[in-house]
């Protein structure tokens, strides 16, 4: 049985941090992760973990630091959000193509300009291309669970990895959260035995070389297939955290996706405010249902086009915009899976919502199943490329 | 113990041959007067911010480093090889490690004055037990001889050509290794290739072996954006030592010392004209840009001598 708290998403991942005691941590404050160091400087200083933790100057120098100690055989932690992440960008590419696994907690911001601290996802969506597995909380207990999960991914596949959570929305509310004994967490997570390191004790290692044309896509390719691998190890590490405690992780989560006849796909902690309007809307014997997606990298392609197969309308929720004059991220990856599969039959529209912290509320998601029902019914989506609760 | 050039040469050399640096370059003679500085018994994690020095060495699947060797970035040698010796304390302390091993961050100008700069300062700040070499070439060399802060007054580059209105870089020389001592590190030298390297032999041991953050900065010429005949890169390093150009010193504990005192200071001229990023000076209308270089070099060492208790 697990230990009942009452915890922050901030507190909760700093919390699974120190049960974990990585080796090194890197780390530069920034709004709304900033908790994450300073609660875990305070248990360095106070002897509770023996992790060296490096102030540095800068979140570019935060992953840098990361990457020389992961690279130098040890479990290096960050935690960064929004320009922090962005400003990390390059290293994120390095981290990856060193196929290193280090561990980057990410609370989600909007990027600047305008300037703004709150919630959305344009920082993770920004680097969702950088080559690291990214894993999103819709809660408080999903951000500490899949934070304890990360490292076995990670260095199942030699790869970095990100566990996001909303900043604020989770990072900052205090919510229940069950929390996992220090010594089954401890043999959860194991220790970290790279085969090769700059200090391994065998041989010394160069990393990091100049790759000519002869040899850059090969390093690309066994790169992407890591990406691949690392479905199944998520399913199966969620599997056994199952196990361990009773709360199962898989690549998406369906909920009332059995007989719905309209779903969103949506990331975060907004798939609990829809949770909630869909109760509302079921209890009107409307099928309205969802589609989680908790890794987006590796992207559950195959899983989410065998969830819409059926169902006649949907909406893919973006809480970022890419700016192509067309449409989101997650609606471009869903209908390229659908596309792949030869799914043609569901209706599909985008709405990017929730941008710089606007509330996203229980009747925003009802109005977006109200429009889902109309184009069902109608079999025409108007325009696909929408913006939710905004003034035009 | 004596410095002895020829003992010095007998250890084996850890970065090899067969690199792609070219004839007559400074860097890899600094590196590997660098690496020599260590005791042989000692391992060393050495990590190249991205520079010729780095694209030239390390070309897949091919490395010239004999000890471990990491790359990042352009930007970030300073806190990549922080990270490293982090590592190495975190497993020092949990009894993981128990060889003795040296941390050695390799960069360029560019990479150090310039874009390196913020995560060079965090190293440092932070007292990393690491030296920082900067081999300062004094412009962008590995992209085709760009200006840099380190680039001298009036010098041609390839983004301060020397123009019919605009003769060369308009600033001056960014003095980093003052910077470096003014963060409080241990030891700072200045240093490049004299007579039997024992100036900087004995200023790379002692920056390895001192406790905490050491900067090192060696001139390091470059023969494609200095201009100069390849063989000529030591009569060139000696020339920047006795115009007083490239002053040698050391910094420890915030004392400075005087490493040399050219026994006739030469005029600038004679450094300045073996090297044709400089020959637009000397034409005829331009003699006022040697005049303001000559007092540029006279202001900095006075005030050196001065640092030093020399006056």
């Amino acid at each position: 049985m697990g230990i009942r708290e009452r915890l922050s998403g901030n507190e909760a991942i700093a919390f699974a941090m120190k049960q974990i005691n990585p080796d090194v941590m890197g780390a530069f404050p920034i709004t709304p992760s900033t908790e994450i160091p300073q609660y875990f400087s305070t248990y360095v200083d106070n002897g509770q973990v023996d992790t060296e933790f490096i102030p540095v100057e800068s979140e570019h120098s935060a992953m840098s630091t990361c990457i020389g100690a992961q690279a130098a055989g040890c479990r290096a932690i960050s935690a960064t959000s929004s320009c922090g992440l962005s400003y990390m960008t390059e290293m994120l590419y390095v981290a990856a193509s060193d196929r290193l696994p280090i561990t980057l907690a990410v609370s989600c911001r909007a990027l600047s300009g305008p300037i703004n601290i709150n919630n959305d996802h344009s920082d993770a969506m920004s680097v969702r291309d950088a080559g690291w597995l990214m894993l999103f909380a819709e809660t408080n207990q999903e951000a500490y669970d899949n934070y304890l999960q990360a490292m076995r991914i990670g260095e199942a596949v030699s790869l970095p990895i990100m566990i996001c959570q909303d900043g604020f929305i989770t990072s900052h509310a205090i919510e229940n959260i069950e929390l996992v004994e220090d010594e089954k967490v401890k043999a959860f997570v194991g220790e970290y035995k790279p085969e090769h390191a700059l200090l391994g004790k065998e041989n010394p290692m160069a990393v990091g070389a100049y790759a000519t044309p002869v040899y850059y896509m090969e390093a690309k390719r066994a790169q992407a297939q890591a990406m691949m691998d690392a479905k199944d190890v998520i399913k199966k590490v969620g599997a056994e955290f199952a196990a361990m405690t009773g709360r199962s992780y898989d690549l998406i989560e369906k909920y009332e996706m059995d007989d719905a006849e309209e779903a969103l796909i949506i990331i975060g902690s907004s798939a609990g405010t829809a949770k909630e309007a869909i109760r509302e809307l079921r209890a009107q014997g409307k099928k309205v249902g969802l589609i989680k997606i908790r890794s987006f990298r590796p992207f559950p392609a195959d899983e989410i086009a065998e969830a819409l197969k059926n169902v006649k309308a949907f909406a893919a929720m973006d809480k970022d915009d890419s700016f192509n004059a067309h449409c989101g991220p997650i609606y471009a990856e869903v209908c390229a899976a659908l596309y792949a599969k030869g799914i043609f039959a569901p209706k599909g529209i985008d709405y990017i919502y929730g941008l710089g912290g606007r509330d996203v509320r229980v009747e925003s998601i009802q109005h977006v199943y109200a429009e889902l029902e109309k184009i069902a019914a109608s079999g025409e989506t108007g325009e696909t490329y929408r913006y939710l609760d905004v003034r035009e | 113990m004596s410095y002895n050039l020829k003992e010095e040469l007998k250890k084996e050399d850890r970065l090899s041959g067969g690199h792609r640096m070219c004839a007559g370059c400074g860097s890899p003679i600094a590196v590997r007067t660098v690496l020599r500085a260590l005791n042989p018994e000692d391992k060393a994690v050495v990590c190249s911010a991205t520079s010729c020095l780095e694209v030239s060495t390390f070309m897949y699947p091919y490395t010239a480093w004999k000890d471990s060797f990491i790359h990042n970035a352009f930007e970030n040698a300073g806190a990549t090889i922080s990270g490293v010796e982090t590592a190495y304390k975190a497993l020092k302390k949990r009894g993981k490690l128990d060889d003795t091993y040296k941390f050695i961050a390799f960069g360029g100008d560019g990479g150090t004055y310039d874009i390196g700069f913020q995560s060079l300062s965090g190293a440092m700040e932070r007292g990393h037990d690491m030296v920082y070499v900067c081999y300062d070439n004094e412009a962008y060399m590995n992209t085709g001889i760009q200006r840099s802060s380190s680039t001298p007054h009036f010098a041609d580059t390839t983004t301060t050509p020397a123009g019919s209105v605009i003769p060369g870089k308009l600033q001056k020389k960014k003095d980093l290794t003052k910077i470096m001592v003014a963060h409080g590190v241990p030891y700072a030298a200045q240093t490049t290739f004299m007579g039997n390297f024992s100036d900087i032999s004995t200023k790379a041991h002692k920056a390895i072996y001192t406790p905490g953050a050491a900067f090192l900065n060696i001139m390091a010429p470059c023969p494609r954006g200095w201009r100069y005949p390849t063989e000529k890169l030591m009569e060139v390093t000696k020339l920047a030592v006795e115009t007083c150009v490239w002053p040698l010193y050391e910094v420890i504990e915030g004392k400075y010392i005087l490493s040399y005192k050219p026994k006739t200071k030469l005029p600038i001229t004679e450094y300045l004209k073996m090297q044709g990023r400089f020959a637009h000076m000397f034409k005829k209308g331009n003699e006022w840009m040697i005049e303001e270089a000559q007092q540029e070099v006279d202001r900095n060492w006075e005030a050196l001598l001065a640092m030093c208790g020399e006056l």
